[in-house]
């Protein structure tokens, strides 16, 4: 059975069903295959093979005796921010290295009740925050389509997991697009809902009015199913919304004829690499010829969603990390001389550079005479843009573009200027200022690197989404390819 | 205008962060140059705009029944301190 990882999740969940082979198997075999490649990826913070292959022999029981529930035996990975009980929770930092969680996230229980596989605990960009999986503490993440390139972030290990096939599928957050960019860049399919469709209960907090959590996989079908699986009201959660969860795998089958595609003009501008918007022309030719209407749309006030976040997220995440104070959990500086000592010596010590960066950025704007002139004005540009939107979604069912001006770039090219860096988001970012469901599938290649089209759709229309997004995967095959050294 | 070092210091005693003297000006030029780039809002009409709060319109707080709903877990969660005695966190000497 050395094949097994080139089925999707669907096809291993019914393999399993039908005791074509077991889930001992099907978990041994991801795990050499994490290990395996553990040196040249280090897609992974922690890997949990006792605990999976314990609970492979519990799900193999469960199969024998026709109890299984929809995932039952099916292996999985987390993203290292979501809290899982009993095993660590680093979040990819220095900090929360010695961080073992008391509680599961919503999101992993949910997925355990469901029958899923933790196989481990995926590498990140420290607390989420950057693009390239260059910031985490355990080092970077290579992309396995080429390893000298970055595999995009801050989901990075998760997404280099689905793509190297080392997981049929991983779950991840994105704040400013942090699951669409890896996604695009290593060739997989991901999916940002709504805000407030997935429990955020948790999940190490970054970004609250932006975070959501959502999933990696390598087919739509697939994060349909895992979605189906994690999304819903949590009381736990504050903003989660009671709106019912439709089946998203049933709901795949939507035909696309008549549907109004709307092409986002500010995305096709003249930083989006010419080769990249030739495979993005092309998918949207696919589309035509499946009966979509293309029209092009303009939201004249998205060009501004990046000088947003900046001031928005750095503000969040400068109240949600001011917890980490060395006293109840994560890193404590030696020998403190007095409680501010502790406070400023743990903080300096426990974060790395960028997230430092950010805390100060967000410290500055919420500052005593600038909290007018930067956040104030940074939430009513976000109102602005999120009318663009609003507006848009009146004439059209979905928009479409692509999720990153360039495939994925070398590790270490843009480390040393943050504003380029945060430029990478810039198609990505608008609908989580807006809150809206995102995916990014795969549609081609640039000189051996993958290119992610981005579909965004209104409020709570994630069925919609995927729908889109299966259909051109029932079309082409673009999302079947597995890079050379993974297949 | 680029921020000072004694603006970088300060803003890293309001953060609560060490910085060593070398770290000072790496963020000195960082800091600058995003608060360049998210200086570009200033030129967006927002006259009359409110600013945006919350991506989901009408949604309210809501509240739960004032009834105990955790059991004691005091231990399992100071496993995860630095310094612990007698059921309680350790920090240095607050009052003299």
């Amino acid at each position: 059975m050395t094949d097994l990882h080139r089925k999707t999740l669907v096809e291993l969940a019914a393999g399993l069903r039908a005791r074509r082979f077991s889930s001992v198997e099907l978990v041994r075999a991801y795990l050499e295959r994490i290990e395996a490649s553990q040196a040249t990826l280090n897609a992974f913070i922690s890997i949990t093979g006792e605990s999976a292959l314990r609970d492979a022999q519990a799900a193999d029981a469960a199969l024998a005796a026709g109890a299984a529930g929809p995932l039952t035996g099916v292996p999985i990975a987390h993203k290292d921010l979501f809290c899982t009980q009993g095993v660590r929770t680093s979040c990819g930092s220095r900090m929360l290295d010695n961080f073992v969680s008391p509680y599961d996230a919503t999101v992993v229980a949910k997925l355990k009740a469901a029958g899923a596989i933790t196989l481990g605990k995926t590498n990140m960009d420290e607390f989420a925050m950057g693009s390239s999986n260059e910031t985490s503490y355990y080092g970077p993440v290579r992309n396995p389509w080429n390893t000298g390139m970055v595999p995009g972030g801050s989901s990075g290990g998760s997404a280099a997991a689905v793509a190297a096939r080392l997981a049929p599928v991983a779950t991840a957050t994105d704040t400013g697009g942090s699951i669409r960019q890896p996604a695009a860049l290593c060739g997989v399919t991901g999916i940002k809902p709504t805000y407030g469709r997935v429990s955020r209960y948790g999940m190490v907090a970054f970004a609250s009015s932006l975070d959501q959590g959502g999933v990696l996989a390598t087919t739509a079908m697939d994060a349909a199913l895992v979605l189906r699986e994690m999304a819903g009201f949590d009381s736990n959660d504050s903003t989660s919304v009671d709106v019912p969860v439709p089946d998203y795998v049933a709901g795949l089958e939507q035909p696309l004829a008549g549907l109004k595609v709307g092409l986002l003009k500010e995305f096709f501008d003249k930083g989006l690499e010419r080769r990249t918007e030739k495979c993005i022309r092309e998918a949207l030719r696919v589309y035509e010829s499946l009966g979509a209407v293309l029209s092009e749309v303009s939201l004249p006030s998205l060009p501004l969603s990046v000088p947003v976040y900046y001031v928005v997220a750095p503000a969040e995440c400068s109240s949600n990390l001011a917890r980490f104070d060395g006293v109840r959990f994560g890193h404590r500086c030696a020998n403190p001389r007095d409680l501010q000592d502790l406070y400023r010596r743990s903080r300096g010590e426990g974060f790395g550079a960028e997230v430092k960066r950010r805390i100060m950025t967000g410290t500055y704007v919420l500052s005593a005479g600038y909290f007018d002139a930067y956040y104030l004005k940074a939430q009513r540009v976000r109102q602005l843009i999120n009318a663009d939107f609003i507006r848009a979604f009146q004439s059209v069912d979905v928009l479409m573009g692509p999720t990153t001006p360039t495939p994925a770039f070398a590790i270490g090219a843009k480390t040393s200027d943050p504003v380029t860096m945060y430029l990478n988001d810039i198609y990505t970012i608008g609908a989580n200022l807006a809150g809206l469901p995102a995916a990014s599938i795969p549609c081609g290649f640039v000189e051996g690197l993958p290119v992610g089209l981005q579909i965004v759709g209104p409020h709570f229309s994630e069925a919609r989404v995927l729908a889109v997004a299966h259909a051109f995967q029932r079309d082409t095959d673009w999302h079947s390819r597995v890079p050379r050294d993974y297949a | 205008m680029p921020l000072t070092r004694e603006q970088i210091a300060s803003i890293a005693a309001l953060a609560r962060l060490d910085l060593s003297s070398s770290e000072i000006p790496i963020y000195q030029n960082s800091l600058s140059s995003i608060l360049e780039f998210i200086g570009a809002l200033e030129a967006a009409d927002t006259a009359n705009v409110v600013p945006m709060a919350h991506p989901l319109p009408g949604q309210s707080q809501r509240l739960r029944p004032d009834v105990v709903t955790e059991s004691d877990h005091h231990e399992q969660y100071q496993a995860n301190a630095s310094q612990v005695a007698a059921g309680l966190y350790l920090v240095p000497k607050v009052i003299e």
